[in-house]
């Protein structure tokens, strides 16, 4: 027989075996594929946490802004050309220019309902508002330096007068160094928590195939004994594994559908809008493969290395 | 075609399973080995089938050192041999059919061999009507019965039965004895580790006694005292 052909029927004898394996041993399959599905599922539920995490991170950076408000007298030109240094800036993501007249616009939108303030307005006769420059930058750690760069001379108009009425960095200078922290420590705090229930999770289901592998460990030395080649042995083992993983995904995918529709409603409301379900379907397949290829990645390795040490005879 | 020279086992507690043992066996011979618990049956069966090395002293079979072989060189040489245990050892989760199809695919049979051969062994061991059902469900006989047929179907030159016996009545020790011997008429050289006296004194075939590991007698047609 040629090799290609001795080559196929083991694989062929492999496949039935391991399938047979797994459909006759009912319990154990069962009972792996659960404790498969776990692991599983906790990498689900990271893969949502990792994506609620970035989602919230990236809504309160966007949410810290600085509001440099000039003086009433300032020109509108000067203005803008801070506008556009400030923009020349590597650490400044955007600028947003609100003019004397929609700054009074917002103010009295938002004081509609105080007719004190609004009559005080009037009998002012002129705005009294200044023009405002918003900065956002790219990092929230960067906002120190873009407020030093403002009280430097780029800010002094052609008559020598700062036009820069004040900066709100400094009034909220400790929110924002509070924030800039509670960020960077939820970054490394959910990276850490990740791998830690990643790798109990996977220990959990190497142990469980371990101990499937164990049961059958006379077996294993029966096949030595008949002269049974080590992959022909470890074969089936290793096809058991990848169903085990292959289903336990399977079922993994089927459970997120509900659990992520039932939370979808209460994570929009939560989390800076994302819904989980929505984010779910959209990701379906990148979910699939991370799921799956999880699964039969820890069901093959797990039980290829748990063989192993029952292969010695 | 199987030479022991001066082998001897030593554990690291320094307890001696082997003691310079040395014989030989021809083809076609039936040799049977006797002995008390712990005289050292057990570890001579493990030292031809290259299961435990030997502290001193070299195992052949044919030309063959069988200490010095590789991994897959093992598994060709035991495919030559036959193995049935006390406690049968078949595959619990393969039916009768299945169990001995699988030393057949281990050894790299084709699928038409295997359907050939299988039930051609089943036949001579009495058990084509139980082909489909898992071991769970047969007796003790009936157990033996499949793992001698497993261990002709590859047509070994040798087979090794250890205590084959042990766990029967006497009508079963009986069948299987007359298997056994049937076996050994058809060509095959039978190895019986026993200390079954009934069987030894039936026999009328050659007897290696043991003792603290060492052979203490070697009759060409031997009866079992100790």
């Amino acid at each position: 027989m040629a090799k290609k052909e001795i080559f196929w029927m083991k694989a062929k004898r492999i496949m039935r075996t391991g399938f047979f394996n797994f459909w006759r041993n009912g319990t154990v399959s069962m009972a792996s594929v659960l404790v498969m599905m776990v692991t599983l599922l906790v990498l689900g539920f990271l893969i949502f946490t990792g994506a609620i995490l970035d989602r919230s991170l990236t809504e309160l950076r966007n949410k810290v802004d600085i509001n440099v408000t000039f003086i009433p007298s300032a020109v509108e030109e000067d203005i803008l050309g801070i506008k556009y240094s400030l923009e020349s800036l590597p650490e400044v993501s955007l600028v947003t220019y609100v003019s004397r007249e929609e700054a009074l616009v917002t103010f009295k939108e938002r004081h509609a309902n105080d007719q004190s303030i609004l009559s005080a307005l009037d009998e002012l006769g002129e705005n009294p508002l200044g023009a405002v420059l918003n900065v956002k930058a790219k990092d929230p750690s960067q906002y120190a330096s873009v407020a030093d760069f403002l009280e430097g001379n780029s800010a002094i108009s052609s008559s020598g007068v700062s036009i820069i009425d004040r900066i709100n960095y400094y009034q909220n200078k400790v929110a924002i160094e509070k924030l800039t922290g509670i960020i960077s420590a939820a970054d490394r705090l959910g990276f850490i928590i990740t791998l830690f229930l990643a790798v109990i999770s996977i220990l959990i289901a190497f142990n469980t195939i371990r101990l499937t592998i164990y049961i059958s460990k006379d077996e294993i030395s029966v096949m030595r004994l008949v002269g049974a080649s080590t992959s022909y042995i470890q074969g089936p083992f290793v096809v058991v594994g990848v169903i085990y993983g292959v289903v336990a995904a399977i079922l993994t995918m089927l459970i997120l559908l509900p659990a992520t529709y039932w939370l979808g409603s209460a994570t929009e409301n939560f989390f800076a809008g994302l819904n989980v379900f929505t984010y779910y379907l959209r990701h379906f397949p990148q979910i699939f493969l991370i799921i799956v290829f999880s699964g039969v990645f820890i069901g093959a390795v797990s039980s290829s290395l748990a063989i192993r040490r029952y292969l010695r005879l | 075609m199987i030479l022991f020279n001066k082998v001897s086992k030593i554990y690291p507690d320094n307890s001696v399973a082997l003691e310079e043992v040395s014989f030989t066996i021809g083809p076609n011979e039936f040799v049977s080995v006797v002995g008390p618990s712990g005289a050292g049956k057990t570890t001579l069966l493990k030292m031809l089938l290259a299961e435990e090395k030997p502290t001193n002293g070299t195992v052949h079979y044919g030309d063959m050192d069988v200490h010095t072989l590789d991994r897959s060189e093992i598994n060709n040489f035991r495919r030559k041999i036959g193995m049935v245990f006390q406690d049968f050892r078949l595959l619990p989760d393969k039916t009768v059919y299945e169990n001995i199809a699988f030393t057949m695919e281990a050894a790299g049979r084709t699928d038409d061999e295997i359907e050939s051969d299988v039930p051609h062994v089943l036949e001579l061991v009495d058990l084509t009507n139980k082909a489909w059902n898992f071991p769970r469900e047969l007796s003790g006989g009936e157990k033996q019965r499949v793992a001698i047929a497993r261990a002709l179907v590859n047509q070994p030159e040798v087979i090794i039965a250890d205590e084959p016996t042990g766990n029967l009545d006497p009508v079963n020790t009986y069948d299987i004895v007359q298997i056994l011997k049937r076996i050994n008429d058809y060509g095959t050289t039978v190895i019986l580790a026993t200390h079954n006296k009934g069987i030894i004194d039936s026999l009328g075939r050659r007897v290696l006694a043991m003792e603290k590991g060492r052979i203490i007698r070697d009759d060409k047609e031997g009866r079992y005292f100790i």
